[in-house]
């Protein structure tokens, strides 16, 4: 199955031995010309590469005073070092957090500190050369900027910030990624990251229309540039396209149906996710979240509401102001923007939601917290409402439910292997590996508590469970959304919908 | 990159997807098939000429969802499912079968 080899599920917690090396040859396709300029990036390798990367350094030190204080602070303590899924996974001590953003902090001291440029030997201080490029371009794309080791910092240096920083300063001499970059460009031409256009994005909502009208009986709208609807749904583009993210889309239209709400999609905004912040370019973040801009105000929306993913929601919860704010136009009675499962779990304690939990009760479910969703947002009013509401959203329409092991969840999570634009098959050994520590703590629950299935809000934990949980023995729709589970169990009450009625304000 | 059809060498991307869409003619489909020990049956055709007139309309390849439906017009309501698909095409429909067919690749979170 695979040219790789795929490690043995341990009994976790198990801190390999170090490999030196097991993961140098690992690098993605380098984006080509025609992916890198419409991002305002080089075609290719400037000449003078090397001053053009110490330039972007210190102008990146200078505009963000974390990044210097991440690099300056570290005192090599060694508390990150067993924390990251690719190096549990991989053993590849490179991949170890400190060591992995040491390969940036040694070339800053170098440029940056006194005692690196006057006494380097003594402090590992080194010039930048070819060699250490193609080393942060391997291992840069070896994070996933899950933000795991963070936690377990003193400090609270956060890798993450690292890793865009550094990829961020390879983008500006010309060494992008062909997966990110070419991923911006088509949201930037089409609208999402898949390159659905507008009639394709029409006749694929129109068949889940008519498919949830043929299982149900019921007129479930799946609608899509409706002005005046009073709530805009940014959903990732892979709910409309892929398994099993386009049930989750079918949950999220059956809750919508329920509450009489009047929403709708934009095909302007038809992209939830933000590969802006992978590639830590604040200008590229910027342009992207500006579509949910864009398409509020064409549309005359009152709220935002995101769907199931991870990354979005933490450019959409903690950034979505500043990057495309003010929001004065919205309804102030509601935050912006609201996550899908905040809307249900809210729907659920209104009471305005029936639902049949035995429908799922073939199902024993666990729940996956997406990393970013985890460790950089919230959701609710209240702290840990990001743990807590997807759980109580699980538990009203499952009879069983079981968590995973509590050092594997919750602001411990370990992140899919998928994240941080790794989801690409050139990156395939390091996903599988990556994956290894989730893998081992899902194997335990599925023998001592015989759960069947895996739930998450993230469409690239979801993509990326999908293809390598069959290499731990799994199958790939032991994965599901969580809104899938919703829509198995609710009760339609409402034959036709509100929205199909009038599109007059149905406000709850 | 590139593969060689009916005596003509076509570009390639780094992944093996054909790189100018209009090259294709059924050849390609059959050679790219025979280096992944896949043989085409007519029900890999079926899926292959689909993804091929969806493309031609709407500039990217059907969603799963689509896929299948229209699959389960074609061969019947048992194959319209992506277990169906995946049997044809275990590399994943999405991506192996629009590879035979001349699409690009699907990018994204998928």
């Amino acid at each position: 199955m695979a040219d790789f080899e795929v490690p043995e599920l341990e009994e976790i917690p198990v801190v390999p031995h170090i490999k030196e090396g097991a993961m140098s040859h690992s690098s993605p396709f380098i984006s080509k010309e025609q992916f890198q300029e419409p991002l305002g990036f080089p075609g290719e390798l400037v000449p003078n590469w090397e001053e053009k990367v110490y330039e972007k350094m210190d102008d990146l030190r200078k505009r963000y005073r974390s990044f210097q204080v991440y690099l300056d602070s570290c005192v090599k303590c060694g508390a990150c070092t067993d924390k990251c899924h690719y190096y549990l996974g991989t053993s590849d001590p490179k991949n170890m957090p400190v060591a992995r953003q040491d390969l940036l902090r040694k070339v800053y001291r170098r440029k940056f500190t006194f005692a690196g440029k006057y006494f380097p030997k003594l402090v590992g201080a080194v010039d930048m050369d070819k060699d250490i490029l193609d080393e942060w371009y391997s291992y840069f794309h070896q994070c996933s900027q899950c933000r795991r080791c963070s936690v377990y910092c003193p400090y609270g240096i956060d890798t993450a910030e690292i890793s865009m920083a550094a990829r961020e300063i390879m983008d500006s001499v010309g060494v992008g990624q062909k997966y990110c970059n070419e991923i911006i460009g088509k949201v930037f031409k089409i609208g999402n990251n898949l390159g659905l256009p507008q009639p394709a994005l029409v006749d694929t909502l129109e068949g889940l229309e008519e498919e949830v009208e043929e299982d149900t009986e019921v007129a479930v709208k799946f609608p899509l540039d409706v002005k005046g609807a009073d709530i805009l749904l940014v959903t990732p583009s892979a709910d409309f396209f892929a398994e099993p993210h386009v049930d989750g889309l079918i949950g999220y239209a059956k809750v919508f149906h329920e509450t009489g709400a009047s929403w709708t999609m934009s095909s302007i905004a038809s992209e939830a996710g933000n590969f802006g912040m992978f590639i830590g370019s604040y200008e590229n973040m910027r342009k992207i979240a500006r579509r949910v801009r864009t398409a509020a105000l064409e549309l005359g929306v009152k709220r935002i509401v995101f769907g199931e993913c991870g990354h979005a929601w933490r450019v959409a919860y903690s950034f979505l102001n500043t990057l495309a704010g003010p929001w004065d136009f919205l309804d102030p009675r509601y935050p912006v923007p609201q996550h899908i499962c905040e809307y249900t779990y809210d729907a659920i304690q209104a009471g305005q939601l029936t639902f049949d939990k035995s429908e799922n009760d073939w199902r024993t479910m666990t729940f996956h917290d997406s990393c970013n969703v985890a460790r950089a947002s919230r959701m609710g009013p209240k702290p840990g409402g990001q743990f807590d509401i997807p759980r109580a959203v699980i538990k009203a329409v499952c009879n069983n439910y079981v968590d995973m092991p509590a050092e594997t969840i919750k602001e411990g999570t370990f992140c899919c292997g998928g994240g941080g634009g790794l989801l690409t098959d050139d990156l395939m050994e390091i996903r599988v590996k990556g994956a290894k520590p989730r893998a081992e703590a899902l194997k335990q629950v599925t023998e001592n508590n015989g759960v069947t299935h895996m739930a998450a809000i993230c469409a690239i934990c979801k993509s990326q469970f999908t293809k390598v949980l069959p290499y731990y023995g799994f199958t790939m729709d032991q994965i599901v959304s969580v809104h899938q589970l919703v829509s198995d169990a609710i009760v339609l009450t409402k034959k036709d919908s509100d929205q199909a009625k009038s599109e007059s304000d149905s406000d709850e | 990159m590139g593969i060689e059809v009916n005596g003509k060498v076509l570009e390639t991307d780094e992944e093996g997807y054909l790189a100018n869409l209009n090259e294709w003619e059924p050849e390609v489909a059959t050679a790219m098939a025979k280096d992944e020990d896949v043989e085409l049956t007519d029900s890999h055709w079926e899926v292959i000429n689909f993804l091929r007139e969806y493309y031609e309309e709407y500039q990217i390849a059907p969603a799963v969802r689509v896929l299948t439906k229209a699959i389960g017009k074609k061969l019947g309501k048992e194959k319209g499912n992506s277990k169906y698909l995946y049997e044809l095409f275990p590399y994943g429909p999405g991506k192996q079968a629009c590879k035979y067919a001349g699409l690009p690749k699907p990018t994204g979170c998928v």
